[in-house]
């Protein structure tokens, strides 16, 4: 039963592992070999890929910007959910249940549905191929998922504790800023996870939205020929490098990432 | 501090939840708003607070208008039944919050948080999180916290309620002797009757959003006012039956009737309303004139040194409280004694008949 149990454990987490392996394993190849042989692991071991990554501005740069429009957008997409999500927990208004539900159809519309209207709008606004065109185009997704999860979190902190503040005095931004946004850490943890996940592995807006300045490394890594011809070690190496953010993240929210899935929210 | 509440209404959508209210608390003192729940005793907390704002009527304090004065602005601190706690704060901290706030010195905050916390033995806890401690050291945070601010006002919305046997009897006793030398105006909820005389001081009683009654907690226990006071304020349910009085005697029924005390003989002849506590109904005959009344065991429960027996007399569910452990089947038949000398009476509006 024992040996069962671990025997099917082993086989899912090989399975579910086997494409990260395959393509860490490629990263290490020479694209030669990836076309050439069929290998379980590289047989000439080279960091040709990587070097090539942090030394060729075309593609760091890709790194780069991606970073600075998911920063850009985590930073909008909570901070302003914040208040929006504590007003839906705290206060009652009309159509406060609607509005909440239909915050969260946002994310039921494919985001190809938004790219040509956004497309249109920032080439006319000037905003065309900037960081901060993608972080916005990101938040019409981002910003209701960080709404559902802090008013979860809100939620779960009795109403009784504010108004214990504003009886000992506390002003209300005081209090939101001292209190209650250190009692809800974990809930804005999460919301922050799910923000910078979304939009780190979001393509096709950021695809759209973007030429050259800002071109996220998710629309570089996905051309899959170059003027060089197949360069397959090098995708290899920069897909392996756009799973290090995302890893590192969920590390440090593991703990309040099952907190929010009991609240059901996420 | 003086408390008025001046023809106070407070609805919430189509519900009212506190019918026009006129009622002054005694200042510097244990008031206790007893009823059930639902009866409006949180209501009545939150408006003083002034978390909620009355649908009309205005609430004064010393002889000053407050309707409108925000929470912050109305020297009053309150407990609730939930122990609420500044998670993010420890013990100290979290007693020494509303100082800190009114920007009181540190060294200040110091001495009175150390003193507070030693009255409410939470000295060794200081450095602690509210999330380690057990819900009664937590509830005394939120008490040292309501102490500390030494406020005109202190409200303990049933602060004992989410408490174990042991430790709310223990707080219960401290609790008045807590209060006792800051000099603030305490007004505490309950819904039972047995904690606001433990607690003394004054007690006003609820019932569905109005206040019934409002004096010294002993009196308003021993002569209710009306029916309804005698109700909330009893714990089993008070006992009541129409009797009609005819020629100097009350008839329960045919067979059982009883000479009318002296103060009464003088009352007109009609139907009246009894009402009397359950432990007032006995299973022996005692001395003093008690009279014998047949009862249809329906239940009976015991607990420890009591019986409470649920009986039929007439139609009317009486409950009979009484010492000694009185094991009955249901549908058993008894005899009860009824000491007709605690009998209250009440008129057809269910006013206490006075003598």
């Amino acid at each position: 039963m024992k040996f069962q149990k671990l025997l099917i454990t082993t086989l899912y987490i090989l399975f579910l592992l086997l494409p990260i392996y395959w393509l860490v394993s490629m990263s290490f190849k020479t694209t030669n070999e990836i076309l050439g042989v069929f290998s379980l692991w590289p047989i000439e071991f080279t960091l040709d890929n990587y070097r090539k990554i942090f030394t060729d501005p075309t593609w760091y740069n890709g790194y780069i910007n991606s970073l600075i429009y998911v920063v850009i957008n985590t930073v909008i997409s909570v901070s302003v959910a914040l208040p929006a999500a504590y007003a839906f927990s705290r206060y009652r208004f009309l159509g406060d249940k609607h509005l909440f539900f239909w915050l969260l159809t946002n994310r039921m519309a494919p985001p190809a549905v938004f790219a040509l209207p956004f497309f249109q709008l920032y080439s006319a606004t000037g905003l065309f191929d900037t960081h901060i065109a993608v972080a916005l185009a990101h938040c019409l997704f981002n910003i209701p998922l960080a709404v559902w999860i802090l008013e979860g979190f809100m939620s779960g902190v009795p109403k009784e504790l504010d108004e214990t503040a504003y009886l000992d005095g506390y002003s209300f931004w005081r209090f939101f800023i001292r209190i209650f946004i250190p009692t809800i850490a974990a809930g804005i943890g999460v919301a922050m996870f799910f923000c910078f996940m979304y939009s780190w592995v979001e393509l096709l807006l950021a695809k759209t939205l973007t030429s050259v300045e800002a071109k996220p490394i998710a629309a570089t890594m996905t051309r899959t020929a170059s003027t060089a011809g197949y360069e397959l070690g090098l995708l290899a190496a920069a897909g392996t490098l756009t799973i290090i953010p995302g890893a590192f993240v969920i590390y440090f929210v593991r703990n309040y990432i099952a907190k929010g899935f009991a609240l059901g929210r996420v | 501090m003086s408390i008025e509440f001046r023809q106070v209404v407070k609805r919430v959508d189509s519900d009212t939840h506190i019918y026009e209210t006129d009622l002054r608390l005694e200042q510097g003192g244990f008031n206790v708003l007893l009823g059930t729940t639902l009866s409006g005793k949180t209501t009545l907390l939150r408006l003083m607070a002034g978390l909620e704002a009355p649908s009309s009527g205005e609430i004064w304090f010393e002889g000053k208008n407050v309707t409108g004065v925000p929470v912050q602005k109305r020297s009053v601190s309150m407990v609730y039944q939930q122990f609420i706690n500044y998670p993010n704060f420890n013990v100290f901290s979290n007693i020494a919050s509303p100082l800190k706030v009114a920007r009181v010195s540190s060294a200040e905050i110091k001495k009175k948080v150390e003193k507070i916390a030693g009255l409410l033995k939470l000295d060794n806890l200081l450095g602690r999180y509210p999330s380690e401690l057990s819900g009664g050291q937590q509830q005394r945070i939120a008490i040292a916290r309501a102490l500390v601010k030494d406020s005109k006002l202190v409200l303990l919305d049933e602060p004992l309620a989410n408490l174990d046997y042991k430790l709310r009897e223990e707080l219960r006793d401290e609790m008045p002797k807590l209060f006792a030398d800051t000099g603030s105006t305490v007004v505490y909820s309950t819904t039972e009757p047995m904690e606001a005389l433990m607690l003394g001081g004054h007690t006003a009683t609820l019932h569905q959003g109005r206040v019934s009654q409002y004096g010294v907690t002993s009196e308003g226990y021993r002569l209710p006012d009306n029916l309804t006071s005698a109700r909330v304020f009893s714990d089993p349910p008070i006992n009541t039956a129409e009797v009609r009085k005819q020629g100097g005697r009350f008839f329960l029924n045919q067979k059982v009737s009883w000479l009318a005390p002296r103060s009464l003989r003088g009352l007109q002849d009609n139907i009246y309303t009894m009402a009397i506590r359950p432990h007032h109904l006995l299973l022996n005959a005692d001395k003093s004139g008690s009279i014998r009344i047949d009862a249809k065991v329906k239940i009976a429960e015991l607990s420890g040194s009591e019986s409470v027996i649920h009986v039929d007399v007439d139609g009317n569910d009486w409950v009979s409280e009484c010492h000694g452990i009185h094991p009955f089947d249901s549908g058993d038949h008894t005899e009860i004694y009824m000491q007709v000398d605690r009998c209250l009476y009440f008129d057809q509006q269910q006013q206490l008949i006075r003598g």
